[in-house]
């Protein structure tokens, strides 16, 4: 019965090989079930969702004020030195003085987007933008200041 | 036979793998000596990708090493920040709500599958089979869309922070892992069809790289790897965190002990996961996504020791604390380097070209061995 034996196997083999030509040949013919996207070219329809973290920016409204008021929360948060609060004094027109932010620095060269200083802050004063093509030709330009000039705190965040 | 290193009978043939080689899957260096064909040994250097981990984990607060751990096994990132959560909450003593722990074991699932997937589509490409690795990206890619709507991120997602997880499940979660779940039940046939079944691919793995249930034991081999050889070590069932001891799921077991085995746990193993994501999906309690904490984690003095199931085996987190804000010492058990350590005892005697076949049903991702 040895050629019997040898035969099925033959039938077996040849049939194996079929079956995944088979399948194969389905996904060469169905064009539409090609998920494959091209991705530069289809950076107009690419919609990340929300929660996507890329680099860290702080929120400014219409009159240029922020929420931030300079607790370092973040800073301490940070697991990789990533953020340095610079703060200030600014006097009031009572004469008192109240500590604000003066510059709020971000080493986007540093950053593993974990989200850590997001979860830390008390005011939600900064959260993660959708970009993610952080590419550029000078080293610098990744050192970032995300208050923005002349920019103020937010009245009624403490 | 015992032989000193660098010295060769004559007529052998040294041959350096890596450590930038297609196969390895990382920066693995293997200096095999061949006679002829024949492997007479296979030595594994290691180190090429060694970030120091652990010690840099000494500097960093409980909160902020967690993030760390997604860079070891990084194709099971969840699993590692599991675990290291794990641990701190057992130093801290903390109970975690029922929602967060059944969010934490449906992400650990989605990842346990989405590295099986990959590992699917590399074991092909290793045997030289280019078009599966693209089928299993297909679903490994609604895998990581979930992971990117929900956690933020696709690979190092940083979810698990002490306590619970970082933020709740996104409205669309359920739905997308539903759909998920048909579009796997859906192809998965196609994974039999194009590889399983096929002849070439048997003949290859069938009877070649034979780990017997007793060395697999004392080379101290974990998850996959050593549940084709027989031995019964799911970490899942034999010491259950979380919820798992509610859940029904079968540990897989295969006792042939040869490639085809561990390529056959894997494939099973991920519909025990996707059986797990079907007790769960409609199952999720409502209630708060993580326990409260205080801002600054302190473990007590002492030592703390968790250990769980990721998608390579077992993974150990060692914490020894000195009562401060950061970790004292912190030791991870990484299934990879013990999984890598059989590899010389699997393909000695074998051909050269059963290496890379042998080499790749361990599935061994190299950051996690160097850390």
């Amino acid at each position: 019965m040895f050629i019997v034996d040898y035969l099925k196997e033959v039938y077996g083999a040849v049939k194996s090989l079929l079956v995944g030509m088979n399948r194969t040949g389905y996904y060469f013919t169905h064009h539409k079930e090609i998920i494959t996207q091209q991705y530069p070219d289809n950076r107009e329809e690419l919609n990340l969702p929300e929660r996507f973290r890329g680099e860290v920016v702080m929120a400014h409204d219409e009159n240029n004020e922020h929420a931030c008021t300079g607790c370092s929360a973040c800073e301490l948060a940070c697991p990789n030195g990533t953020i340095k609060i610079i703060n200030k004094f600014d006097i009031s027109p009572e004469g008192k003085k109240k500590k604000a932010i003066d510059t709020f620095v971000y080493h986007l060269e540093l950053c593993t987007m974990c989200g850590l200083c997001v979860e830390a802050c008390p005011t939600n004063a900064i959260n993660m933008a959708n970009t993610f093509e952080h590419s550029v030709f000078n080293r610098g330009l990744l050192t970032k200041r995300l208050n923005n000039p002349d920019s103020k705190l937010k009245a009624g965040v403490e | 036979m015992v032989e000193e290193i660098g010295k060769t009978a004559e007529g052998d043939l040294i041959i350096n793998v890596g450590p930038q080689h297609p196969a390895t899957h990382g920066v693995l260096h293997l200096v095999i000596t061949l006679n002829g064909e024949t492997i007479k040994k296979v030595e594994p250097h290691l180190g090429y990708i060694h970030r120091s981990i652990e010690k840099m984990c000494e500097s960093l607060t409980y909160r902020q090493f967690i993030y760390c751990t997604s860079r070891m096994d990084y194709l099971s990132a969840h699993i590692n920040n599991h675990a290291c959560a794990l641990t701190v909450e057992k130093g801290l003593g903390i109970e975690i709500p029922e929602r967060a722990q059944v969010i934490r074991v449906l992400m650990d699932e989605l990842t346990r599958i989405a590295s099986h997937e990959l590992w699917w589509g590399a074991m092909a490409m290793d045997l030289g089979a280019f078009t599966p690795f693209f089928h299993a990206f297909r679903e490994r890619e609604s895998i990581n869309d979930i992971m990117e709507e929900t956690c933020g991120a696709r690979l190092t997602m940083n979810y698990m922070v002490p306590g619970g997880v970082m933020m709740d499940l996104h409205p669309n979660f359920q739905n997308r892992v539903k759909t998920f779940l048909k579009l796997y039940k859906q192809k998965i046939h196609e994974y039999d069809e194009l590889v399983t079944g096929n002849i070439i691919f048997q003949n290859r793995m069938k009877g070649v790289g034979y780990l017997s249930k007793e060395a697999a034991i004392s080379y101290g081999v974990t998850g996959p790897a050593a549940r084709g050889s027989g031995v019964s070590c799911d970490i899942r069932k034999l010491y259950p965190y979380e919820i798992y001891n509610q859940l029904d799921f079968q540990e897989i077991l295969e006792t042939e002990g040869d490639s085809f085995a561990r390529y056959m746990v894997r494939l099973r193993e991920m519909n025990e996961s996707i059986k797990i994501i079907e007790q769960l999906i409609d199952n999720i309690p409502e209630g708060d996504f993580q326990a409260k904490t205080k801002a600054v984690l302190k473990l007590p003095k002492g030592e703390f020791y968790q250990r769980v199931e990721t998608a390579r085996g077992e993974l150990g987190v060692y914490i020894v604390s000195e009562g401060g804000t950061t970790p004292y010492r912190i030791k991870f058990r990484s299934p990879g380097f013990s999984n890598l350590s059989c590899l010389d005892h699997i393909t000695r005697g074998g051909k050269i070209g059963d290496l890379i076949a042998s080499m790749g049903t361990l599935d061994l991702v190299i950051p996690d061995i160097d850390r």
